[in-house]
């Protein structure tokens, strides 16, 4: 079987987003990028079914533009057998990527889709459901477990009650969630064996896919801030200032 | 303009986070209908029709919606949808599972965990874990969007008399099955709709300790909750976790004990009226967006707290 694993490059999670004075966006010029922490989780679990025998070919892609194959490159590094780098300057919406990805599905014809639940920029927690829906697929979202046996999948699923588990038809698109698995740490070896790896440039304009955008961003500002309160002295002092200032206990 | 709200339930009881989401269908105006997919669940459908101001309440009543298997779901979503110029529900992991799926097959995009109308077709949403707010304006002729609960106030759930109007068919499309949910808590007060919460970090050192933070909660009438750090240490099961990867809450109080502050954390708190942050690092983030912060030893201070309520 082979494992098609959607990746995304973001803004690294541990800086801190700042909007431009424009109001234009957030300012990603010369900020630390990474692989989004979802997609790395992703990727760690595909490559563990290639180590199980259960896959035999680990394939990822991403869509983006400039710098978006020293993602894949990273992706390579930790096991990936061969990467999808569509390229464009645009910045796509969930949809257009579904249907994008949707295109790549039916050339690679995998048996699994995997991809992060979310992307940590955006935030949307879209875009698996979306391809889902596209190829007419089963789909489980959220998950922190997945258990491959035979033409089905048992997965369990991180839903604000609790953990739901369901089963899924393969083929399926499946969403992750941070729980599913620790991801590997990519060595210096693994980095060098990455850029011999191959990985196939598809310009998004040559596929006349539509992917025009729906939504059109007005403005983006920051929120606005907490102040930071008072240090209290001592226990008595809190509970004194909950009960009379504050009023909440 | 003419609104669905999907209704979110167990087959028994209406879960509070749909009347938010009615709350910003009201904000963006127009008739309001709900729509009720499930098995057996007459009783969720008649508590719908009491809402203030719902029109219609359109119930799809039939073993292939009882686990509300989104595949199931997004067709019939789809369907009745083509009717209406807005399709809300709320941002919970119901919400989230179904309605990009449903955005999908109606070729719309969705406007994801909205926290403010600004007009029918214009609405800001937080990104980067809310550390800023876009406002986009949807071109769609039908209008998917996903609603931040803490961001609306819960419609009346009665007043209303809608009617009830019962939709056949619906299609099954075979492709997943429900086997088991695991709901952990038993009578405790439930993380998302409680008035004060009471949350353990890292600095809570294992498990057991989280009987201190139970005690304080049992005594304010408070859920407990933890950081991210808490529940990938293995201290607390997954459904405390708050934060931009767990539950986003806003309670009256929010009480943070041995919790630093991560970026993460805090987007899924800040909203809280008061926050009161327990640390012995004053240096710690977490004291830059508290109300009311005690540079203290956790262990010392909350039995302490315990003992003065």
């Amino acid at each position: 079987m082979k494992v098609l694993v959607c990746v995304k490059r973001v803004l690294d999670p541990q800086v801190k987003a700042r909007v431009k004075s424009d109001g234009s966006g957030v300012d990603l010029a010369n900020a630390k990028m990474t692989m989004n922490p979802f997609c790395e989780n992703a990727l760690e679990e595909a490559l563990r079914l290639r180590e199980a025998g259960s896959a035999d070919e680990v394939v990822v892609v991403s869509i983006g533009g400039g710098k978006t194959a020293e993602t894949l490159r990273h992706g390579l590094a930790m096991g990936a057998d061969r990467a999808i780098n569509v390229t464009t300057e645009e910045a796509l919406e969930p949809l257009a990527i579904a249907r994008v990805l949707k295109h790549i599905v039916d050339q690679e014809l995998p048996g699994l889709v995997l991809a992060g639940k979310q992307a940590i920029d955006g935030d949307s927690n879209q875009t698996a459901q979306m391809l889902s829906a596209m190829l007419g697929w089963s789909q489980s979202t959220f998950i922190s477990e997945f258990k491959l046996e035979g033409d089905t999948a048992t997965t369990t699923r991180e839903v604000d009650a609790g953990l739901e588990t369901i089963s899924v038809k393969m083929p399926a698109v499946v969403s992750v969630d941070l729980r599913l698995n620790e991801p590997r740490y990519v060595k210096l070896p693994d980095v060098m064996k990455a850029k011999r790896k191959p990985m196939d440039v598809i310009e998004l304009d040559s596929l006349g896919l539509d992917t025009a955008n729906r939504l059109t961003v007005l403005e983006v500002v920051e929120p606005e801030g907490r102040v930071a309160g008072v240090i209290v002295a001592n226990v008595a002092e809190l509970v004194d200032k909950l009960r009379n200032e504050a009023k909440v206990i | 303009m003419s609104n669905l709200v999907i209704v979110e339930h167990d087959n028994k009881e209406l879960a509070v986070a749909t009347l938010n989401a009615i709350t910003a269908a009201q904000q963006i105006g127009g008739d309001i209908d709900l729509l009720v997919a499930g098995e057996n669940c007459q009783s969720v459908a008649d508590s719908a029709a009491q809402i203030n101001g719902i029109t219609t309440v359109k119930v799809a009543d039939d073993a292939m919606f009882g686990h509300h298997m989104a595949e199931n779901l997004a067709l019939l979503i789809a369907d009745v949808a083509k009717d209406y110029s807005h399709v809300l529900a709320s941002a919970t992991t119901f919400g989230k599972n179904i309605m990009p799926r449903a955005s999908a097959l109606l070729d719309v995009a969705q406007v994801s965990e909205i926290v403010e109308v600004k007009s029918a077709d214009t609405f800001v949403r937080p990104i980067y874990a809310g550390n800023a707010l876009a406002t986009v304006q949807s071109s769609d002729v039908i209008k998917c969007i996903t609603v931040r609960t803490i961001k609306f106030e819960a419609a009346e759930a009665t007043g209303g008399s809608a009617a009830i109007e019962a939709l056949s068919g619906g299609s099954d499309a075979g492709l997943s099955s429900w086997i088991s949910q695991a709901v952990s808590g038993g009578d405790k007060v439930e993380l998302t709709s409680a008035g004060i919460v009471v949350s353990g970090g890292r600095g809570m050192q294992n498990g057991d300790n989280f009987s201190l933070l139970q005690s304080v909660a049992d005594k304010l009438g408070a859920a407990v909750g933890a950081s991210r750090a808490a529940v990938d240490s293995g201290f607390v099961s997954n459904e405390l976790q708050v934060g931009q990867t767990g539950k986003v809450i806003a309670p009256d109080l929010y009480i943070a004990v041995g919790i630093s502050g991560a970026i993460q954390h805090l987007a899924g708190m800040k909203e809280s009226k008061v926050i009161v942050a327990i640390n012995n690092d004053s240096e710690a983030p977490i004291f830059q967006v508290s109300d009311y912060g005690l540079v203290a030893d956790l262990f010392d201070a909350v039995p302490e707290f315990d003992a003065a309520l």
